[in-house]
C-alpha cells in the first residue's frame, strides 16, 4: 500500500519556490492498477517519481507498507528501489548492452544473485515477454513495441512489489499499445504487482486501470473507481478527458441537443444490462418514442457498458424513468 | 630521384619515426589515464547533474581552461623546469612526455565532459530507479554508452598529440618534427622535410582510420 500524506514537491527556479504538486491525500491499495491522467504539466510525471523518490519530497511524508520512505538513508533507499520497477515513454535502455544484458542489468547492479541465477531470471522474462528469439540483439535493432517489452522485463527482474509507468505507451502505436497494456494487465494479475501508471490519454486508463486520479494545475482533482470517474465526470478536466477519448467535441455536442425534442436522458448501462433488450420493451410500455443522440458501447477494463443520450417524445415518462431505474441502468435526466 | 633524396638517412628517418611513436603512444596513455577522471569528475559537478558541486566544478574548468588556452609551444618552454625536476631532463623522448601531457590531457577532459553530456538523461534517471550508486551509474552507463564518443576523442587527441610531439622538436624533444627542424628547416634539406611531413600525414591516416573502425565497432545506434 502506497499513502501519501500531505506531500507537496516544489522546485526552485531563480530563487523562487515553483510549487509542482500542491499538499496531495492519497492511498494507493496493494495489487490494483492505479492510473494518474493528467495533461502535461499538471504534475503527473513529479507524482510518479516521487514514489521512488527519484525526486525528494518537499514536504508531508510517503508511506509504502507502513514504512516512511522519506527518512531512508542512501543505502536504504538503494535497496528500496530495487522492489520498485520503472518503466518509461523513450524506454531508457541502454543502447550500448544486448537485450539479455538489458535485463541482467538491475541484478547485476544490487549483486544479490549468482551468475547462473541471472541467466536463469533472465530467459524466464524474455520467455514472459515473448521476447526468446531478441535476446543477443541490440536496442537500435528493436522496435518500440519491443523495446518496451525489454524494458517491462528489466523492470521486473528483481521481483518488484510495484512497478511505475512512465507515459509507457506514448510513443507506441495503437497496436502495440494495446499489446503493451495486455502484457500489463496479464503481469498485475499473475504477480499481484502494484501498477501505478501516468499517462494523458484516458483510453489507457479505460483499459487497464482500477483506480484513476485525475490531475490538473498540480493538484488531484478528482479520484475514484475508473467506472465512476469515467461514466460520471464531476470535474471539467475530467469532462475534457473523457470526451476526448469518445472523440466528443463538446461544443458540438452542445448544439446537437439543442435541436433535438422533448427530453434528454443519459442512460448508463454496467456489466450484464448492457445486453438486455430494454429499450423497446420501455417504449411499449410506457407509449414513449426515442431517438438516439449519441451512444457507445465498451468495456471499462473487463466489464461491459453503454452510454446512450436519448430524446424522448410523448408518452408517460415517468413510467419510463421506473422502468429504467429498476432496470439497473442509471439515468440522469440531462434537459 | 637519387640527388633528391640525397640528404635523406633512412636508418635516422627510422630512429625518429619510432622516437614520434613512443612519444606520441606514452602521451596519449597518461593523457587519457588523467583526462578520463578529469573528464568524468567535470561532466558529475556540472550544473544539474549528479554530484553538482559549482564550486568544484568552476576550480577544476578554469585550469582545464588554462591548460587549454596557453599555445603548446610556449607550454612547452613554460614547463621546462617542471619536467627537468620530474624527470631529469627537459631534452629528448623522454623530456617531451610531460609537456605533451600537459597538453592531451586538458583537452581530453573536454572530450569526455562533451560525450558524457550527450549521453540520455533517461537512461541515467533509468539506472538510478534501479537503485545504483553513483559509481555504478559511472562506470555501468555512463562511460559504457559514452564509449564510442570516448574512443572518437581518443582519436582526436592522439592526432592532436602527433601535431603537438612534431612541435617540441623546438624545444629538442627528438622525433620526426626534430630531424624536420634540424635538417628540413636549419640546413635547407627540403627532401628531409618532405619525408617527414609524408610520414607524418601517413600516420594521421592511420590513426584516423582505425579510430574511426573502433567507434563504428562500439557503436550500436
Amino acid at each position: 500500500m502506497i499513502v501519501f500524506n500531505q506531500v507537496q514537491k516544489s522546485y526552485q527556479v531563480g530563487g523562487r519556490a515553483i510549487p509542482a504538486l500542491h499538499s496531495t491525500d492519497m492511498t494507493i491499495e496493494t495489487g490494483e492498477v492505479f492510473g494518474i491522467v493528467g495533461h502535461s504539466g499538471a504534475g503527473k510525471s513529479t507524482l510518479v517519481r516521487l514514489i521512488n523518490l527519484l525526486e525528494p519530497v518537499t514536504g508531508g511524508n510517503i508511506l509504502i507498507d507502513n514504512e516512511n520512505i522519506t527518512r531512508y538513508s542512501a543505502a536504504e533507499l538503494r535497496a528500496f528501489r530495487r522492489k520498485v520497477g520503472m518503466i518509461f515513454q523513450h524506454f531508457n535502455l541502454l543502447s550500448s548492452k544486448t537485450v539479455a544484458d538489458n535485463i541482467a542489468f538491475p541484478m547485476k547492479l544490487a549483486g544479490l544473485y549468482s551468475k547462473a541465477q541471472i541467466r536463469d531470471r533472465v530467459q524466464e522474462l524474455l520467455a514472459r515477454v515473448s521476447l526468446l528469439d531478441q535476446a543477443d540483439k541490440y536496442p537500435s535493432q528493436l522496435s518500440g513495441g519491443q523495446k518496451q517489452r525489454v524494458g517491462i522485463a528489466r523492470a521486473l527482474a528483481c521481483r518488484p512489489t510495484i512497478l511505475l509507468c512512465d507515459e509507457a505507451t506514448s510513443a507506441l502505436d495503437p497496436q502495440t499499445t494495446q499489446s503493451v497494456l495486455r502484457l500489463l494487465a496479464e503481469i498485475n494479475k499473475e504477480l499481484g504487482l502494484t501498477i501505478v501508471l501516468i499517462t494523458h490519454e484516458m483510453d489507457v486508463v479505460r483499459r487497464v486501470c482500477d483506480r484513476v486520479a485525475v490531475m490538473d494545475g498540480g493538484r488531484v482533482v478528482e479520484m475514484g473507481a475508473v467506472s465512476d470517474v469515467f461514466l460520471h465526470p464531476k470535474h471539467p478536466t475530467t469532462r475534457d478527458f473523457v470526451f476526448e477519448s469518445e472523440s466528443i467535441d463538446s461544443r458540438e455536442r452542445q448544439e446537437d441537443l439543442q435541436k433535438a425534442n422533448g427530453r434528454i436522458l443519459r442512460l448508463t448501462f454496467k456489466g450484464e444490462s448492457t445486453y438486455k433488450p430494454l429499450l423497446g420493451s420501455v417504449a411499449r410500455a410506457s407509449g414513449v418514442d426515442f431517438s438516439i443522440l449519441s451512444g457507445r458501447i465498451d468495456h471499462i477494463k473487463d466489464t461491459p457498458y453503454g452510454q446512450l443520450t436519448l430524446s424522448l417524445v410523448g408518452g408517460d415518462l415517468a413510467v419510463a424513468m421506473s422502468a429504467l431505474e429498476a432496470a439497473d441502468v442509471h439515468v440522469e435526466v440531462v434537459r | 630521384m637519387d640527388a633528391f633524396l640525397s640528404n635523406v638517412d633512412w636508418p635516422e628517418i627510422g630512429i625518429a619515426s619510432w622516437d614520434t611513436l613512443v612519444m606520441v603512444g606514452l602521451s596519449l596513455l597518461f593523457s587519457v589515464l588523467a583526462g578520463l577522471p578529469i573528464g568524468v569528475l567535470l561532466f558529475l559537478t556540472g550544473k544539474r547533474q549528479l554530484l553538482e558541486q559549482p564550486v568544484a566544478y568552476a576550480v577544476l574548468s578554469f585550469v582545464v581552461n588554462v591548460l587549454r588556452s596557453v599555445p603548446f609551444i610556449i607550454l612547452l618552454i613554460v614547463m621546462i623546469p617542471f619536467t627537468v625536476m620530474l624527470i631529469g631532463t627537459s631534452l629528448g623522448v623522454a623530456g617531451a612526455i610531460p609537456p605533451l601531457v600537459a597538453g592531451g590531457a586538458p583537452f581530453f577532459a573536454r572530450l569526455v565532459e562533451t560525450s558524457l553530456r550527450e549521453v540520455d538523461r533517461g537512461i541515467i534517471e533509468a539506472t538510478q530507479a534501479m537503485g545504483a550508486s553513483v559509481r555504478q551509474i559511472i562506470f555501468g552507463a555512463l562511460l559504457p554508452e559514452a564509449l564510442p564518443g570516448i574512443i572518437a576523442g581518443i582519436t582526436v587527441t592522439a592526432i592532436t598529440l602527433v601535431s603537438y610531439a612534431a612541435m617540441s622538436g623546438v624545444i629538442g624533444g627528438g622525433g620526426l618534427g626534430d630531424l624536420a627542424i634540424r635538417f628540413g628547416y636549419q640546413r635547407f634539406q627540403t627532401d628531409v622535410m618532405v619525408i617527414t611531413v609524408a610520414l607524418l600525414v601517413i600516420f594521421v591516416q592511420i590513426l584516423q582510420m582505425v579510430g574511426d573502425r573502433l567507434v563504428l565497432y562500439f557503436s550500436r545506434k
